[in-house]
């Protein structure tokens, strides 16, 4: 094995009230894709965040090309050759492609930008990444991939020798993603290190060359992907044997409990029909775009729709507002917990509170012990890992703030529940957790309707898969073993 | 530091701002001060039983001043108590001192003793008594010792404080609402003038002027805060209805707002009101408090359950923090705002009502710039202008930071154009420690 081209030994690094790393040791080669895999809480982020100068190791040291460094800031770090792509992209959205690559290092000459001069290096870098797109469209006009690939660009400006991608496939079609697999594997052909932070067991065993697994702040294995089996992979990452990655349940689901038919609005939901079972988990799968998040917000009342009728156990419901929705008993999960499912500002007790109030005061005074009781009954159950209730719920890693956003509507006891991409960036352990809860709500009558992208989560919990092309239904396929993936994709491009 | 300690800090820290401020300004203001309490009159009399035997006559000579009055009434009962006659007692300027020792003189008595203040003393009829009137003898002058203490922490000089900036500090409740929306309120100002306007109009025209009953006063009053609610819900369902950006429709608010009060006192100072109006803006009461700074205490007070423990409350920071997710929360979004801005128009109103009753007449130029001190009071007291977040007690603190350092630089004889590039800098000074707080 050569030596590695950067090495991380003994990083220690803590915060006020939490160790995130304990002593970790990382090897990084030239030209391999390694993966990070790791729970929520494991110190990926923040392993990562040391290694891009964006915060100083408490103890431990780093090595570039077997030389001791150490980067102050997330400019030295830069300087060094080592790009970090976040999960929500590092760009400003009202600059254009070109302008974003070349932001902090224009080659200006007495404070003018040589624009001729950057948009040919940009096209260049582009047409190396078998890219097209448009360089001067401003990047808030550029779909998630197509911005993806500007950040790669502007880390290969920067001759990056190391780039890590935080979840970069969290927002990709799967056509999107086969085409980054390619721009990976042609970098790694240049000597380039990339290190691979995902929760989507497939993407690494079908890109990685190596895999290293943080748990509690320590590494606590590295592997050659070649030969690593997928159960000693998630085990190592939960420190404990997962019988079945996703739960096994006895379905039998009951009468019809929500019926929607004609659902409709504008062209992005056109003609919307079908039918939910009491103890059913319905799948709403398909492409980014496919008209799924906008079929679940037409059903909560989040928008307006032009035309469709909502019976729940045979009462015509009129939903015009998400208000009227939980009122009747439904609740969404949003697709997006930061921007929609939470306030980050408030506490984690306060936002669990939020739909709930009306339960938990008299008289329009809110009664805080039994506020504070109904949270903790739900903190046990759900293993919420929180020091206190107290907590900002911007401070808490994705899988708790996911639990947080179930546990506010689980307090409802609601009949309906709207889940939308509900493990997108959670770990494997805490994914678990919220499958086991999806069957024991369906065990207890409730219906389900899931909406989400990642083909094995659809196989491995629904009992029917409805598959939405361009607003429309293109399919319904009921669950068995014998439906395979391809089956789902083609309904889904049809 | 146990995390519940750390966040009282966090939020209320101001406080710490607020006492340095007043430590500086005690510092600043220290003066030596006659003693004028009952402690000090005691001492008095012991100095004069030490020089006068039993049975001794003496003259008391003090100011027509309260403070003179009370250690003049202080001393008759120490005297009295120490066996001492009391040979008059004069609460007037020096040609009453002479009148009563010129009684005495042509009575044939004696004075064995005078005890007066640090002013009176000087007086030229006390200070030469003993040629003016050598019949009365030879008598000492003894004066209260004297302490060395701030004037900015004399409690009348604190009780003026609270007086001054109460308009203020209720408006700043309202404005604190608004703004943990998100959202701001230009027309606060302009909606006091209306608001003071109306009220007095009112009483002018419709209830008797000089001649209205309570009843009268009191509808007047309670007209003008609801016309100015009603403004505040105008602004609240333009700014949710057609989606415009509260800057804005304030803005045009305050404007339109201040035409009116204009327009309706024909741009004079309507002062044609019973002289009883001036019982809320002027009259003190409970122990000895002005009654609006009683109305503001409890309007905080009140404040500061709705927004603690109130559903309401936490409508109103969540629609702060983040509106789509309070929605699709269930929570009530425009009708939360809507209440913000009527709330924040009534609070205005009743600021209106306090300032005509203190100044005793309605003018459209009342509260001009005031939504600027409002603001300010607000965002020092710790709320971000962003939404989301802030305390309605930091606002209190705030306002009276402002209050402060306005007294302060009064009683240390700052010039008053100095002062408001004092009180600037200040304010920006506050914002900043706040934000570094919060790293």
């Amino acid at each position: 094995m050569t030596a590695p081209l950067l090495s991380m030994r003994g990083i220690v690094k803590s915060f006020p009230g939490v160790q995130a790393l304990r002593g970790v040791d990382l090897d990084l080669h030239a030209g391999e894709v390694l993966a990070l895999l790791g729970e929520n809480g494991a110190g990926k982020s923040t392993l990562m965040k040391v290694l891009g100068g964006a915060h100083l190791p408490d103890a431990g040291s780093l090595l570039l090309d077997g030389r001791t460094t150490a980067f102050r800031s997330p400019q030295e770090a830069r300087a060094a050759g080592i790009a970090v792509i976040h999960q929500e992209f590092n760009l400003v959205p009202g600059l254009t492609a070109t302008e974003n690559i070349f932001l902090g290092q224009e080659a200006s000459r007495a404070g003018f930008v040589p624009r001729a001069d950057e948009r040919r290096k940009a096209a260049e870098l582009f047409r190396r990444l078998g890219a097209e797109l448009d360089l001067d469209a401003p990047c808030s006009r550029l779909t998630t991939a197509q911005q993806q690939l500007v950040e790669i660009a502007r880390a290969l400006a920067r001759d990056a020798r190391v780039i890590v991608m935080d979840e970069p496939t969290a927002a990709l079609t799967s056509r999107e993603v086969d085409r980054l697999f390619e721009i990976v594997r042609d970098l790694r052909s240049r000597g380039i290190a990339v290190v691979w932070i995902s929760h989507r067991l497939d993407e690494i065993f079908a890109l990685a060359d190596r895999v290293v697994v943080l748990r509690d702040g320590r590494n606590v294995g590295a592997r050659p992907i070649a030969g690593l089996g997928r159960t000693e992979l998630i085990e190592l990452m939960v420190g404990r044997e997962l019988a079945d990655e996703y739960p096994r349940r006895t379905a039998a689901p009951g009468l019809p409990r929500l019926v929607v038919k004609g659902l409709s609005r504008g062209r992005a939901v056109r003609d919307v029909s079908f039918t939910v079972r009491a103890g059913e988990i319905l799948a709403l799968a398909g492409l980014v775009g496919a008209g799924r998040t906008e079929t679940l917000r037409l059903l909560f009342g989040a928008d307006c729709r032009d035309s469709g009728e909502i019976v729940l156990d045979g009462r015509r419901l009129d939903i015009r507002s998400p208000r009227d929705a939980i009122a009747a008993g439904m609740g969404l999960l949003t697709e997006d917990r930061k921007l929609q499912g939470l306030v980050l500002g408030q506490s984690i007790r306060e936002n669990f509170s939020l739909p709930n109030l009306a339960a938990l005061s008299r008289l329009g005074m809110v009664d805080g012990r039994r506020e504070r009781e109904a949270f903790g009954r739900h903190v046990d159950r759900l293993r919420m890992k929180v020091p206190d209730q107290e907590q900002r719920a911007r401070n808490l890693s994705g899988g708790n703030q996911q639990k947080v956003v179930l546990a506010k509507w689980l307090e409802r006891d609601c009949e309906v529940l709207f889940f939308d991409e509900p493990t997108r960036g959670i770990d494997v352990g805490a994914r678990h957790e919220i499958y086991l809860l999806m069957n024991d709500l369906a065990a207890r009558g409730k219906a389900i309707v899931m909406v989400s992208s990642e083909l094995p989560e659809v196989l491995g919990m629904a009992d029917r898969i409805l598959v939405m092309h361009d607003g429309r239904i293109t399919g319904e396929i009921d669950n068995g073993p014998h439906v395979t993936q391809e089956q789902v994709m083609r309904l889904a491009m049809a | 530091m146990n995390p519940g300690l750390r966040r009282l800090l966090s939020d209320y820290g101001m406080l710490v701002v607020l006492v340095l401020i007043g430590l500086v300004f005690s510092v600043l203001t220290l003066e030596e001060q006659p003693a004028t309490d009952a402690a000090a009159a005691r001492r008095l009399v012991a100095a004069i039983s030490r020089q006068v035997p039993a049975g001794g006559r003496v003259l008391v000579a003090v100011r027509p001043t309260p403070e003179d009055g009370r250690l003049a009434d202080a001393l008759v009962t120490e005297l009295s108590a120490a066996g001492l006659d009391v040979a008059d007692v004069v609460r007037g300027e020096p040609q009453a001192v002479r009148a009563s020792l010129d009684r005495l003189a042509k009575a044939g008595s004696k004075v064995d003793a005078v005890a007066a203040t640090e002013r009176t003393a000087s007086w030229l009829v006390l200070s030469e008594m003993g040629e003016l009137f050598p019949t009365l003898g030879q008598p000492p002058i003894v004066v209260p010792d004297t302490v060395v203490w701030p004037n900015f922490l004399k409690a009348d000089n604190l009780l003026n404080i609270a007086n001054q900036i109460a308009v203020i500090a209720i408006m700043a409740i309202g404005m604190t609402m608004v703004i943990i929306t998100g959202g701001i309120d230009l027309s606060v100002g302009s909606l006091a003038a209306l608001s003071a306007v109306t009220a007095t109009r009112l009483i002018r025209d419709q209830c008797g002027g000089v001649e209205a009953s309570t009843a009268g006063m009191v509808f007047s009053c309670a007209a003008a805060i609801v016309v100015c609610g009603l403004l505040g819900g105008l602004s609240g369902a333009v700014i949710t209805l057609c989606r415009l950006p509260p800057f804005i429709v304030t803005l045009a608010m305050m404007l339109v707002t201040s035409g009116l009060a204009y327009i309706a006192s024909a741009g004079q100072s309507i002062y044609q009101i019973p002289e009883s109006f001036v019982w809320l803006g002027r009259g003190t009461g409970l122990f000895g408090l002005p009654h609006a700074v009683v109305l503001m205490l409890a309007l905080y007070a009140a404040a500061h359950v709705l927004m603690s423990r109130t559903t309401l409350g936490r409508y109103l920071y969540a629609v702060g923090g983040n509106p789509e997710a309070a929605r699709l929360s269930g929570v009530p979004v425009r009708r939360v705002l809507l209440f913000a801005y009527v709330a924040c128009g009534l609070l205005a109103g009743l600021g209106g009502v306090i300032m005509a009753s203190q100044l005793k007449s309605g003018s459209p130029t009342y509260g001009a710039m005031y939504e600027l001190y409002v603001i300010a009071a607000v965002v020092v007291g710790g709320t971000a202008l962003s939404g989301g977040e802030g305390k309605i007690v930091g606002t209190l603190i705030g306002a009276f930071i402002i209050a402060v350092i306005q007294n302060g630089m009064n009683l240390a004889n700052i010039e008053s154009y100095t002062q408001k590039v004092v009180l600037g800098l200040v304010i920006l000074a506050a914002v900043l420690v706040d934000r570094l707080r919060h790293r």
